[in-house]
């Protein structure tokens, strides 16, 4: 089956409204979601990964385990310890994969902070927290970014695959697609995907240069 | 000055302090007052405790015996945060905050108090301004956009900024190259007088010491070894080790108190009475010299033979003595004797060699003209004190 711009447009005005609902479900859900919670819980784990060795050992091994997990069996064990199908094992899974680039990036991000810097800070009278929160993290930011920046477009990818389980997504067209044979609609599941892919790392991109401090820049 | 101004009042006290890690000690029963307005300056070779004992006054270190005390209060019943923001600190390695421009990095310790900003900035401009740097070019500024001078400045201005009466600095200026080094030698000397600031600083090198100190610490090993002002320690050196730690310096400041044992060669070429000419003349090519003075068994000295002598005697054949070719020695000198005398001696008698001699004429050493010259190039070019810190690494807590 040949496709064309021509037949790829045909294809999308037959379902265009399946189309953005796919869409926003992909980014709301299965994006912005997962990375979100995934941020709220890698960067204090970071931090506190800079304080014990205790929590630094265990957390950095399940997080990395968890990437070394092929995505499609994630899903496949998620759905037989009872998350059932549908969006919640696609967000828990894809929560799990945006977990170790943030929660290394963070790790990395303040453990690069220089030992002058924090013995300054030290001395010169600010407390744990002061250091935390007006120095390292600060400095850390830069690097704390890029980790967010990776997992979201991982994440973007990931969650085509949300579409064998029932989550939805743009995921939906590529899994019809290939079923049916159907050429165009699986492109247009996997063309906004990879589009998206690189217009969230560039704005991500910008937010990040916007965010970073000028005597940070490079 | 130090015994007269014993009235006024003791910023920092240091009361038998100790600090161990795992079985070594790294401070030992160290004692230490430090008077307001006192420029104290800690030195020693490194791993002798002196960065761990400026690291104890704000407990960057915690003491493990002894108490300290910071302007009456020991510093145990404080806590260490708002302690140390009422004392400046520098370090070698500057740490400005990267992310930070150069007002809001000296302006940090002022906000952390609770200072209304309009007079954080007030005080920002005022403090560039007693460095020479312009404010409005300087504020905006980042870290990286300066110097490494440019930036010692910052570090010191950030510690004067909540305006402490006490400042602590570690090695604040010996990563900066020797003419920056100096700039800011002057500045903070400068700068100590206007705001008559207490001052507790640690170095290794001894031309940073004497030149900035009101009294220098010399440690060794966790413990003081010597406590004086310059002056007094480069006059009387409490032991071998500090004088060897004052190094040439002391010839240039004070000549007559340099004594020649220090700067003679303890092992001079000598030979015997009954010595052959051949053998005599082999030991001098070997050693590289032109006279041989002569011993007898008691090392006692009895004369002296040269070069030129010697080959006379060669020339003229037969087997003969040295003792043939001695001549007397006239002058002599004795170890406790300065080096201005031993080089006045040297230079009225033209003499290539003078023998060091005790009370008995017993040859303990000699000073050479290469002796005297190796000394000069020593005071001038004082690298030579720099021995003793090879490949210094400071011993941090």
């Amino acid at each position: 089956m040949d496709v064309t711009l021509w037949t790829l447009w045909q294809t999308y005005l037959a379902r265009s409204d399946r189309f953005w609902a796919l869409l926003q479900q992909h980014i709301v859900v299965l994006v912005m979601l997962p990375v979100l919670l995934a941020t709220a819980v890698a960067i204090p784990l970071g931090i506190l990964s800079t304080r014990y060795r205790w929590i630094q050992i265990p957390v950095l091994a399940f997080a990395n385990l968890m990437q070394t997990v092929p995505s499609l069996a994630l899903l496949a064990v998620l759905i037989a310890i009872g998350l059932g199908i549908g969006n919640k094992p696609a967000v828990v899974a894809i929560f799990l994969y945006s977990l170790l680039p943030i929660l290394r990036n963070t790790y990395a991000g303040i453990q690069s902070v220089d030992r002058s810097i924090l013995e300054a800070a030290e001395g010169m009278g600010m407390s744990p927290w002061q250091i935390l929160t007006l120095v390292e993290l600060p400095i850390a930011f830069p690097v704390i970014m890029a980790g967010i920046r990776t997992a979201a477009v991982i994440c973007v990818g990931l969650a085509t695959l949300a579409a064998f389980i029932g989550g939805g997504g743009l995921g939906d067209f590529i899994v019809t697609g290939l079923g049916m044979a159907n050429n165009n609609l699986t492109l247009l599941g996997a063309i906004p995907a990879a589009v998206m892919a690189l217009t969230l790392d560039w704005v991500l991109g910008k937010i990040e240069f916007r965010l970073t401090p000028r005597g940070l820049r490079l | 000055m130090a015994s007269s101004n014993g009235t006024s009042s003791i910023v920092v006290k240091l009361e038998r302090v100790s600090k161990v890690y795992r079985d070594r000690y790294a401070v030992r029963d160290l004692d230490l007052e430090v008077r307001e307005g006192e420029f104290v300056v800690l030195i020693g070779p490194s791993g002798c405790g002196k960065t761990t004992t400026l690291k104890m006054i704000n407990r960057l270190v915690e003491c493990t015996s002894g108490s300290i005390y910071v302007y009456g209060q020991e510093v145990h019943s404080l806590n260490p945060t708002l302690l140390r923001r009422k004392i400046g600190y520098v370090i070698q390695q500057i740490g400005l905050f990267p992310h930070l421009t150069v007002a809001q990095n000296i302006e940090l310790v002022p906000r952390l108090l609770g200072v209304p900003k309009a007079e954080r900035e007030k005080r920002v401009d005022e403090l560039l301004r007693l460095v020479g740097f312009e404010p409005s070019v300087f504020r905006g500024r980042y870290p990286r956009e300066l110097s490494g001078g440019q930036q010692q400045r910052v570090g010191v201005l950030r510690a004067l900024a909540a305006n402490p009466a006490l400042i602590l600095m570690d090695e604040p200026f010996g990563a900066l190259d020797p003419i920056t080094r100096e700039q800011l030698q002057d500045e903070l000397k400068r700068l100590k007088r206007e705001f008559r600031k207490t001052i507790v600083f640690v170095t290794h090198d001894m031309d940073e010491a004497l030149k900035l100190a009101d009294r220098i610490v010399v440690m060794r090993e966790g413990r003081a070894v010597q406590t004086s002002p310059p002056e007094e320690l480069l006059r009387n050196p409490a032991d071998d080790f500090v004088r060897e730690f004052l190094g040439a310096r002391r010839i240039l400041r004070h000549p007559q108190d340099v004594q020649v044992r220090e700067i003679m060669l303890t092992t001079p070429v000598t030979g015997t009475e009954d010595m052959g000419l051949a053998e005599a003349f082999q030991k001098m090519q070997q050693h590289r010299v032109n006279t041989l003075l002569i011993v007898d068994e008691r090392s006692v000295l009895l004369g002296i033979v040269t070069s030129g002598g010697l080959q006379k005697g060669i020339r003229e054949g037969g087997r003969r003595k040295l003792a043939e070719f001695m001549e007397p020695v006239t002058v002599t000198i004795a170890e406790g004797e300065n080096v201005l005398l031993a080089a006045r001696l040297m230079a009225e008698n033209k003499a290539g060699v003078l023998p060091v001699v005790d009370s008995r004429k017993r040859l303990k050493g000699v000073i050479t003209k290469a002796t005297l010259v190796s000394t000069m190039v020593d005071v001038l070019w004082p690298s030579g004190a720099d021995r003793i810190e090879n490949g210094c690494k400071v011993a941090r807590g």
